[in-house]
């Protein structure tokens, strides 16, 4: 082959080898598109709630209240033939069977919410006017245009009747879509309609905090003595050897760990954030030591050496020198360990915080869910609701998991040193 | 010789770095008040020795010293010596220049922070400033003391690492190589600084060049594979060495 051939040679090669890289960068971008598209698609419906204007009359005397009640006040008192009486007011019904239609247009919480109107309102009683009560989970799939109402009415769960008022309604303009706040402050429910991540944003909170505040303070004593401290012989190359195969060990056995040891032989609270914040910890210990021994290994000898040389002690060259330059790369080190502890499962499965949790966890010793397992829990569930609702907790969640890793990229971009 | 008292006396020392031996049976005397300059081609283990008077081959975990060293008298090979106290009274400025990735004022600062050698901020101000005036980069830093060393270009932290080293007013100075990365100029005044600082302390000088031994040394010792071949008074030295080896070597017949 002639010299001029060969070099054509290898400038097909090059051109080749950058064709591939491409397409590989192409493709991965393709599926991530692809992914991000359709939890999009499915899951932004969840972030918008149908509500129906209702007016309601809230006569003291009707209600049997005094004219200037305090909140227990009407907290104890009946709304139940309010709710029912301007909930029927709505559309002309005849027959038992058609009134009960018309209620169940509406979320079984109208009573509670209408007694929350009041409490807030207070100036409205004696008073008529307009609530927006939240619709029930097929007039909401209805409104958002996912429910199949061509279907012959005995296989589908809106009567005629039912759509006969919606329609009504969508003339009358007493149908609004607004933003669904109950997405971020409710806790699970029966009712999709109601059904809000709060209570599981809450427990991965409380979890993620326990597990912060257990493995980076032990991640890191343990990471400066042996990087550090440590002398290097037997001891110390096994222990390094067995970080990195707990690091290794995938998450379900920590679960099994804090199922067998912190509920079966400490008995501990079984659901709570507590307990999947140790497990959690355990998991995450030595996935944080490792690239903080990384970090610490890359800061130079030498400026340990200039530290000693001018009479500093040990401890005063690791600490005033030695840590502050591997900060930047323990705590991306950290956060992206927590990131991992807050996408986590099956240890969580495991330890209970499957359960079915209604109220919000006021700390880390109530049960709670949290919110991969909420993933998990509302992608069993068949109703329409549940399915947009699972998509939206996976955006939430992914949000969360970017944001942490964003800014684990940015400490350790922003911080990152050279040294001569 | 006026002021002929020892400061620093090794005997027999040995040092390996794992299986290998880097210093053979070194028995070196080295004078109060002066510049004892100690050259050898490379490798010879002229690093190593200085390394050993401030006892700073304990940071390597291979690194084995046995014999005796003594300051002022005092044995510092053995376990019961203070090694912070030690390094305190004896400076070292390392072969590559190694700053702190901090300021150019808290790289000289640092040192009489932590010994507390000055109650004030003013105080501290005056010894930065004079320490970097003796290494002659004051005024090349003045303006920017807040920037970091690192920034700076190798003579000058090389010079930054001088300051740093006579901060807190060491006994001994250690240099290894202190002028190999600076121009003629710095060079004359590090040599100054030298003459100036040999009038209170004792300095050990590691150096590659003959002409740099011959200005600022009063006496020169020469390594060749981990042994001391010879030591004199630097005039004897150069001009008539009992040692073939010597002879060669500092007429660049060998190195
Ligand atoms: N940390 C170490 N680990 C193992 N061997 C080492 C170490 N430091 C030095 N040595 C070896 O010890 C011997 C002496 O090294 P030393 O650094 O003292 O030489 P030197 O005389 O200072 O050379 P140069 O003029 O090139 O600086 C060399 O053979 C070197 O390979
Ligand atoms: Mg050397």
């Amino acid at each position: 082959m002639s010299k001029e051939e060969l070099l054509k040679k290898r400038y097909r090669a090059e051109k080749r080898f950058k064709f591939y890289g491409l397409t590989s960068v192409i493709l991965a971008i393709l599926f991530v598109l692809f992914l991000v598209n359709v939890i999009f698609s499915k899951g932004k419906g969840a972030f918008s709630r149908t509500t129906i204007s209702v007016e309601v009359d809230f006569n003291t005397e009707k209600l049997e209240i005094k004219n200037n009640p305090t909140n227990e006040e009407i907290q104890d008192t009946d709304f139940y033939d309010l709710s029912i009486e301007s909930l029927l007011n709505v559309y002309k019904t005849k027959g038992l069977k058609e009134e009960k239609d018309l209620i169940r247009i509406f979320s079984p919480d109208y009573e509670f919410e209408i007694k929350n109107f009041i409490i807030e309102n207070k100036g409205f009683l004696n008073k008529t006017t307009i609530i927006e009560l939240t619709a029930s989970d097929d007039i909401d799939q209805l409104n958002k245009g996912n429910y199949p109402r061509h279907l012959p009415e005995e296989r589908r769960r809106i009567s005629d009747f039912q759509l006969l008022i919606y329609d009504k309604l969508v003339e009358d303009n007493k149908i609004q879509k607004t933003f669904n706040t109950f997405l971020f402050t409710n806790g699970d429910s029966r009712d999709p309609e109601l059904a809000g991540v709060g209570g599981s944003l809450l427990g991965s909170f409380f979890t993620i905090i326990v597990t912060l505040l257990l493995s980076f303070p032990i991640a890191i004593l343990a990471s400066i003595y042996l990087e550090e401290f440590a002398p290097k012989n037997r001891i110390t190359d096994f222990i390094e050897i067995n970080i990195n195969n707990l690091a290794a060990v995938p998450s379900i056995v920590f679960g099994l760990l804090g199922l067998g040891i912190l509920l079966g032989t400490f008995d501990f609270p079984r659901s709570t954030p507590l307990v999947a914040g140790i497990t959690l910890a355990l998991m995450t210990l030595p996935r944080i030591i490792i690239p903080c021994r990384a970090s610490l290994k890359a800061v130079p000898p030498s400026i340990r050496e200039g530290a000693l040389a001018v009479g500093a002690s040990k401890v005063q060259s690791v600490t005033h020198h030695v840590v502050p330059l591997a900060i930047p790369g323990t705590l991306s080190g950290t956060i992206i360990g927590l990131a991992q502890a807050l996408g986590e499962t099956a240890p969580l499965i495991l330890i209970g915080m499957v359960a079915f949790v209604v109220d919000l966890p006021s700390s880390p010793v109530d049960p709670s869910a949290s919110l991969p397992v909420q993933v998990y829990l509302w992608s069993e569930q068949a109703e329409r609701g549940f399915v947009e609702k699972t998509s939206a907790t996976i955006m939430i969640l992914l949000t969360f998991l970017i944001t942490m890793n964003a800014f684990a990229v940015y400490l350790r971009q922003k911080f990152e040193r050279r040294w001569s | 010789m006026t002021n002929n008292k020892v400061k620093i006396k090794t005997e027999k020392l040995d040092v390996f770095y794992g299986q290998k031996q880097a210093l053979k049976n070194v028995n070196l005397e080295i004078f109060n008040r002066e510049v004892t300059a100690l050259i050898g081609p490379s490798g010879c283990g002229k690093s190593t020795y200085i390394r050993c008077i401030n006892r700073m081959n304990d940071v390597i975990e291979t690194c084995k010293i046995s014999g005796s060293i003594k300051i002022d008298g005092q044995e510092i090979n053995n376990k019961q010596i203070d090694v912070v106290r030690l390094r305190e009274r004896i400076g070292m400025v390392f072969q590559k220049p190694n700053p702190f990735p901090k300021s150019i004022y808290d790289n000289v600062a640092y040192g009489p922070q932590i010994h507390g050698l000055a109650d004030h901020k003013d105080k501290l101000d005056q010894i930065v400033q004079t320490s970097l005036k003796k290494s002659a980069l004051w005024e090349e830093v003045k303006d920017r003391l807040d920037e970091p060393g690192t920034s700076l270009s190798g003579g000058q932290q090389q010079r930054l690492c001088i300051a740093r080293a006579i901060s807190v007013n060491p006994e001994v100075i250690l240099m290894d190589e202190p002028c190999s990365a600076l121009d003629p100029i710095a060079t004359a005044k590090i040599e100054e600084l030298m003459e100036e600082l040999k009038k209170t302390f004792t300095i050990v000088i590691v150096t590659h060049s003959m002409a740099q031994a011959v200005r600022v040394s009063q006496r020169t010792g020469f390594f060749h594979l981990g042994n001391l071949i010879e030591v004199d008074t630097t005039d004897k030295m150069f001009k008539n060495p009992n040692n073939k080896m010597t002879q060669d070597y500092i007429t660049g017949r060998f190195g």
